[in-house]
């Protein structure tokens, strides 16, 4: 009779707390999610796999990935939501969260590399087996465009080079 | 051609280059990994399970594993003597609890730069 006592106090307590963390975490996670999402607006993600062909641009693959995992409240509430059937909101705001610091992550990698644009992005969503919670993997991936100097840049600059203090290495070489 | 032992491969998930033409498509090249945490990680990410968040570990066990499926990918790429890799996609699937494959390919083709667009 104690121990099951215990255990729904112990299930109680997880709920409240899962409740008053998970909140907080998602809340302090939007927040600066929209803060990043408002300072990287000026680079573009465009779901198009056709390259922009005003210029010349190197090509660079950039990745962003997240684990995040569900909170006990989450849990809990996707349970009854799921036993009703419906709209399971607890998990749709997950993915979301998970999904936009994906972009985000990648963004900022294009960004570093001096991208205009990221090309063609594709999305792989994973449920990572830890425990009985729900844990999800997000992953973001396209192609950073990465405008050449002016005269166009030759293949071996965009295979081998960095961007990084190369723009006069970038005049038409025609070895091939 | 200018591909050299050690040089980094253009690798792209579009599936042409403005100003570049594939001179020759060398074929599918893939590359693998499968990894999984030790079982510290593991308790401390069923903890962190109760409060919600980031499992920063397995970002990052799944971030390595991605760069060694790449890894692998590039090698056999370059060992049928590409020098870039098109059309790349990726593809995760979580095979046991903690443990995840990824999968990485794309096609190995030989680019050539097209006469007569960057004058």
């Amino acid at each position: 009779m104690n121990s099951v006592l215990i255990q729904a106090g112990l299930a109680v307590g997880l709920l409240i707390l899962g409740y008053l963390f998970g909140t907080i975490a998602e809340k302090r996670h939007y927040k600066k999610i929209r803060q990043r999402e408002a300072s990287s607006a000026h680079l573009p993600v465009i779901a198009s796999r056709y390259p922009p062909e005003d210029r010349i641009y190197e090509q660079r693959l950039v990745r962003g990935e997240v684990v995040i995992s569900s909170d006990y409240f989450k849990g809990f509430l996707a349970g009854l939501v799921n036993f009703f059937g419906g709209r399971v909101t607890p998990f749709e705001s997950l993915l979301d969260r998970a999904r936009r610091e994906a972009i985000l992550r990648m963004k900022e990698r294009a960004s570093e590399q001096g991208a205009a644009y990221v090309f063609n992005i594709k999305f792989d969503t994973t449920r990572i087996a830890t425990g009985r919670l729900a844990a999800m993997e997000v992953l973001a991936y396209g192609t950073a465009m990465v405008p050449s100097a002016e005269t166009g840049p030759t293949l071996d600059d965009a295979v081998g080079g960095m961007l990084l203090n190369n723009s006069d290495a970038m005049t038409t070489n025609t070895q091939i | 051609m200018h591909t050299t032992e050690g040089s980094i491969l253009l690798i792209s998930n579009l599936e042409f280059l403005p100003g570049r033409t594939v001179n020759k498509h060398l074929g599918l090249v893939q590359g693998s990994s499968v990894r999984s945490k030790h079982v510290g990680r593991d308790i401390a990410a069923s903890f962190k399970n109760f409060f919600g968040g980031e499992l920063k570990g397995y970002t990052e066990l799944l971030a390595d594993s991605r760069d060694e499926a790449t890894e692998r990918m590039l090698e056999q790429a370059k060992s049928i003597g590409a020098n870039a890799v098109l059309n790349i996609r990726y593809s995760t699937s979580s095979i046991a609890a903690g443990a995840a494959e990824i999968f990485v390919y794309g096609t190995a083709v030989e680019l050539v730069d097209q006469p007569g667009t960057h004058e």
